[in-house]
């Protein structure tokens, strides 16, 4: 019967009913309508916007963003002042998204995986420790744990005139913040980053070449030290040789707040912490299941082939376990930066704090606001996906 | 035909959930659905809070109660909504609320860009600043390089900016979004300085233990006349929101109490209460109400000085003295237009 | 050969014709020491992480108890009795404003309703969860978001009979058609007849019914009244739930030969997942309201509803298409092979198993989403987190600070807990069940 039709269609004059029995059209007049209605939709939302703000009598325009802000921003990575500009602003809280999101991804990957191998050990108290640990953080919703810990900052440090100045004035907790030494770059500073930077591709040149000589002649050389020694020696040889360039400033109590060395906020400090636990809890149980799922076997068929356990570890164990660690270790820092939005709980300005926050309720302008915000929340994720992507292809087993 | 389309969309939801058309006419709006929508803060000291029993209370929700007995002759026939410094706006703009009664500041751009009228201030404030007295400062001017606990989403931002900027001084703000975080970061010593509307920071310091310890300087930096509000274009629902205020404000100035209004409103001979009250002439019709509306909206929580005294007087723990609060003829600012 | 031996060695005095009692172990393999020993101080690098943590633990404990525990209030009518009774935690105020944290401000007299729901919740997702209970009662899983609505919400009872009978005769006009044309007319007829009844004649329907028949039903509660656990609640379990359906199309719409349907499934799902859900509900609270015709507006609590369905259903879209991959190709193939075509493959081959083996994902979407409700107290909800907010205005209890959110903390450990065990328990189970 279908193969009868089969051939019978091609003699069939064209029917309407044809469009939607006929498997060839069915997709084209689904995809069809399909269009339509999301055309229509879309339309229909258009359409609603413009009259309302016709309705509001206002308009929709990006020129607020070149006016003066008029309001002022603690932490500033460029400079800004309440004339500055509400794009700068915006570019202020971009700014700070970024290195809470940047530091916060540093600190959880290396927490997890230090909770995560814990997790693991035969030791029982340490491994209910850090089940307790897990289970605790990642049960509790991420925002709570902002607010704890910026409680926590505020209610248990000394204010800065009680404060203790440790470890000969270098490190001064407060519960305004943390204040440490800040490095002031003198005259000749510039040749020591040139030094610096020149050692680490020297570095780097000889690890190839270390390597290369390994599979040459199969000799192993203690990369390690001879890397750290050609990265610092020549730049810590140079520091003297020009006469110590880079001081520290330290901070000084003056006034109100200590003044000099560098500032790091409690609200970036709660923030930053409740984040990289909150999500350190993920990754160390990504991590526990990454080297749970690399077989016993490969652990006892390295060390049959006489490898020691580090390397067995190094070459063997992670390699392999890395493969099913890192695509879900990406998306832990996909939800961490989104996350870092949760700012506005704790006073951090971060880009909702800015634009999607002071910029939107003193201007009014809320849909551009958040148009843009979401806009480059977007943009950083696809980036991050972007590269998750990359490394999947790369990293994919080549199966044949 | 729109709000069918809206339960076409939603289904058996609208129902419950309420799409309603906010039509021009507030006022029929309301009396059909049998209550006032009226937003209100998530919670200011004496302005607005949940009582035990989960109700809300404080001088903004006794406003709006006000006016709903002034609407309906029944005090209970109001809804709150909580609204946040960023949704307060949009939530009336929208018709969510049909009131906004919520600590908001008059100003020019909020009148005439945002286009929302605005009663009469029922609280005129100003923002000021509160430090401990042992950091030793008596002036705003010496605050040079402090730290200051500062609410997000209101003009304090721009005030206290602008303040810095005309005294050549710096400041590290430290943005806050509710009055209940910024007293606990300021009781930690988090903050030198905590800056919002001066009746805020008493309400606040009222509730410390030692409130002895802290002191208000005596510079108000701005003006912050505090008004309820409704959106542009009903002139008629505007009228009987400023009409309420000036009602209960009437009251105050003529004794009229919630306990003696009945009796007042029977046996008074001074013809202006009367006319307010009901007992002679409609006042109350000309703007679509019943002729007691006044005399509703006083018994619901009685005048603006019995209204104040409850919620934010000198015998509340926020102890707000009437200052600039206070009516005309004792030297305030609190005056209404006559009832004629 | 071992009988031969066996019946020798009988006769033989000297060798024992009963084995000798088994010697307990030695005594540094057994008992606590030999416990501790190897569980604790193995090696040296064993014995020092040892000290150290349970140093910690130790002073953690001596710090935290007497405040927590041993010095703490647990009735007292304001913040000041409390500090004149005891000098730790004032838990009084989570006994006295419970009522609040866990219901909002629903009226008191009903708290039945919220209770019976949340009852009737689990025999709902029971049938979902455990495979053998009588397929009888996934009619009664069907039944419950709009049980649970009419009883969280109130009302008269004619509109979910109302509803119910517009869903039997979308059917019914599903089944008429289908008998006359093609499937995928008859499903469209079926939609269009219900939508047709809830533009034309539902409301009046049921006015009609409330004048004729009076007004039986539940007492109406607004949606402002929610608030606590309550609207955490609601807002996870109406996301989870309504995301299921949308997941779906979404994740059958990305694996789509059609490239317009599979362009716009993935534009939805990679703009939801890679904006915050703080973004949507500033959305959802400032901005959906433009987006409706002029002068419609619906509460904050319905927009918020609809924002979380969505925002929920592009993160069950991943994890369903996550189960669809799963599936070995060769199901695909029987399906076609047997000649099913599309939806009957997907409706009976496919998205059973891939569903089952999406539960332990969906349960742990919804854990995500029951966290990220606390989200809505930013925008002024009063969710266990923003209702904290009015409470520390009140001048009984201002000055509280840690207390509401260790009672928060520990509520949505309980429950998030709970249910990530429940998600691992099942894995397990749908392991053995691959193996067989």
């Amino acid at each position: 019967m279908t193969v009868a039709s089969g051939f019978a269609d091609e003699v069939q004059p064209f029917r309407l009913g044809m469009l939607i029995n006929d498997k060839r059209y069915r997709s084209y007049t689904l995809q069809i309508i399909t269009i339509f209605l999301f055309m229509l939709a879309f339309a229909w939302l258009v359409n609603n916007v413009v009259e309302n703000f016709a309705r509001a009598g206002r308009d929709f325009s990006f020129s607020y963003l070149f006016q003066p802000a008029a309001y002022d921003i603690n932490q500033t990575l460029i400079e800004y002042t309440s004339r500055s500009t509400h794009l700068r602003a915006a570019v202020v809280g971009i700014l700070n998204t970024l290195l809470i999101a940047f530091l916060g991804c540093i600190l959880a990957t290396v927490l997890g995986v230090v909770i995560g191998v814990l997790r693991l050990s035969k030791n029982w108290l340490v491994s209910r420790l850090m089940t307790v640990y897990i289970e605790g953080f990642r049960n509790v919703p991420v925002l709570l744990w902002i607010l704890l810990a910026s409680t926590a900052l505020a209610a248990s440090l000394p204010s800065p005139r009680q404060a203790p100045v440790l470890l000969g004035g270098a490190f001064v907790p407060t519960n305004r913040g943390f204040y440490v030494p800040s490095p002031v770059w003198g005259d000749g500073s510039v040749f020591l980053g040139i030094v610096f930077v020149a050692s680490i591709i020297g570095a780097l040149v000889f690890g190839r070449w270390a390597h290369a000589r390994q599979a040459a002649t199969g000799e192993i050389l203690p990369t390690f030290w001879i890397k750290l020694a050609i990265i610092i020696l020549p730049a810590l040889l140079l520091y003297f040789i020009l006469g110590r360039p880079v001081t520290l400033e330290y901070p000084e109590l003056k006034g109100f707040n200590f003044q000099g060395g560098l500032f790091v906020r409690n609200s970036f400090m709660a923030l930053w912490l409740a984040l990289s636990l909150y999500t350190a809890a993920f990754i160390a149980e990504n991590v526990r299941s990454g080297i749970q799922a690399i077989s016993n076997g490969q652990t006892e068929a390295a060390y049959s082939l006489g490898l020691q356990p580090s390397r067995t570890m190094n070459l063997v164990i992670l390699p392999q376990a890395l493969r099913i660690i890192i695509p879900p270790l990406i998306s832990q820092y996909l939800n961490l930066t989104k996350n870092s939005s949760l700012a506005i709980a704790v006073g951090y300005m971060d880009i909702t704090g800015t634009l999607g926050g002071i910029t939107l309720n003193q201007t009014g302008k809320e849909m551009e606001c958040l148009l843009l915000v979401m806009a480059f929340y977007l943009i950083v994720s696809l980036l991050i996906s972007l590269v998750m992507n990359i490394y999947n292809n790369a990293m994919a087993l080549k199966e044949r | 035909m729109k709000t069918k389309i809206l339960s076409l969309a939603l289904g058996t939801a609208a129902l419950a959930f309420g799409a309603t058309a906010a039509s021009a006419a507030t006022l029929d709006d309301v009396k059909n659905k049998g209550f006032i929508q009226c937003g209100v803060s998530t919670g200011v000291p004496g302005f607005a809070f949940t009582d035990d029993s989960g109700d809300w209370q404080g001088f903004d929700p006794a406003f709006c109660r006000a006016m709903a007995a002034a609407v309906f002759g029944d005090p209970k026939a109001v809804k709150f909504t909580p609204t946040t410094g960023k949704t307060r706006f949009t939530a009336l703009a929208s018709g969510e609320v049909d009131v906004l009664a919520r600590n908001t500041t008059r100003t020019f751009s909020r009148d005439a860009d945002l286009k929302f009228t605005f009663a009469a201030p029922n609280y005129y404030d100003g923002q000021g600043f509160m430090v401990r007295k042992s950091i030793g400062v008596d002036s705003a001017t010496a605050l040079d390089g402090a730290t200051i606990c500062i609410q997000t989403g209101t003009t304090t931002e721009l005030n206290l900016a602008d303040f810095f900027r005309a005294n050549n001084m710096k400041y590290e703000p430290v943005p806050i979004e509710t009055n209940a975080e910024a007293q606990e970061k300021y009781l930690a010593n988090a903050c030198d300085v905590y800056t919002t509307d001066a009746s805020g920071l008493a309400a606040t310091r009222a509730a410390f233990e030692a409130p002895a310890e802290h002191i208000i300087l005596p510079e108000i930096i701005s003006k912050e006349p505090l008004a309820p509000l409704v959106r542009h274009g009903d002139e008629q629902w505007a009228d009987i929101m400023s009409w309420t205020l000036y009602a209960l404000i009437t009251a105050e100035e003529k004794g009229i109490t919630a306990a003696n209004a009945d009796e007042m409103a029977a046996s008074s001979s001074d013809p202006e209460t009367k006319r307010l009250l009901g007992s002679e002439d409609e006042l109350g019709v000309k703007l679509g109400l019943d002729k007691a509306w006044a005399l509703n909206a006083i018994k619901a929580g009685g005048n603006y000085g019995e209204i104040f005294a409850k919620y934010i007087g000198k015998d509340t723990p926020v102890a707000l003295e009437r200052g600039l609060n206070a009516l005309y003829k004792e030297g305030g600012l609190m005056y209404s237009p006559p009832f004629n | 050969m071992s009988d031969t031996h066996s019946h020798t060695s009988n006769n033989i005095a000297y060798v024992a014709d009963q084995s000798l009692p088994e010697l307990p172990a030695p005594i540094n393999t057994r008992g606590p020491i030999a416990w501790v020993r190897q569980n604790l101080f193995s090696t040296w690098r064993d014995s020092i992480l040892t000290i150290v943590f349970g140093y910690l633990i130790v002073v953690a404990v001596m710090k935290l108890a007497p405040w927590l525990l041993f010095n703490a209030t647990w009735d007292a009518n304001s913040l000041r009795e409390c500090r004149e009774i005891n000098t730790g935690a004032c838990f009084a105020v989570v006994n006295r404003r419970l009522n609040q944290l866990l219901f909002g401000f629903y009226p008191s007299h009903l708290y039945w309703r919220p209770i019976l729901t949340f009852f009737l919740m689990f025999v709902a997702f029971a049938p979902m969860l455990h495979d053998n209970l009588p397929r009888k009662l996934l009619w009664f899983t069907a039944a419950f978001p709009l049980l649970a609505y009419w009883l969280i919400w109130g009302g008269p009872v004619w509109s979910i009979v109302l509803v119910v009978a517009a869903l039997v005769w979308g059917y019914f006009v599903f089944r008429f058609v289908s008998s006359l044309a093609n499937q995928t007319a008859a499903i469209f007829a079926g939609i269009a007849a219900v939508l047709l009844w809830f533009l034309i004649a539902h409301d009046d329907a049921v006015q009609l019914f409330v004048s004729v028949f009076g007004s039986v039903g539940l007492e109406p509660v607004e949606s402002a009244k929610l608030g606590g656990f309550l609207l955490t609640f609601v807002v996870g379990v109406t996301g989870i739930v309504g995301s299921l359906p949308l997941g779906i199309l979404l994740a059958l719409g990305r694996q789509s030969d059609m490239p317009v349907v599979k362009m716009i499934c993935v534009g939805f799902i990679e703009f939801i997942r890679g904006v915050p859900l703080i973004t949507l509900l500033f959305v959802a609270s400032v901005l959906l309201n433009y987006f409706l015709p002029p002068g419609t507006t619906f509460d904050i609590i319905l927009r918020v509803l609809i924002m979380v369905t969505l925002f929920a259903s592009a993160y069950m879209a991943e994890v369903i298409r996550g189960g669809l991959a799963a599936l070995p190709r060769g199901q695909y193939e029987a399906a076609d092979a047997l000649g099913m075509n599309y939806s009957l493959s997907t409706r009976f081959i496919i998205l059973p198993q891939a569903l089952k083996i999406s539960i332990p994902g969906i349960v742990n979407t919804f854990i995500g989403l029951f966290k990220d409700t606390t989200l809505v107290s930013i925008i002024g909800l009063l969710d266990p987190i923003g209702i904290m907010q009015p409470i520390r205005s009140d001048q009984n209890w201002n000055g509280i600070i840690w207390e509401l959110p260790i009672f928060a903390g520990l509520v949505f450990f309980v429950f998030c807990f709970t249910m990530s065990r429940y998600s691992m328990y099942f894995e397990r189970k749908l392991d053995t069940g691959h193996r067989n």
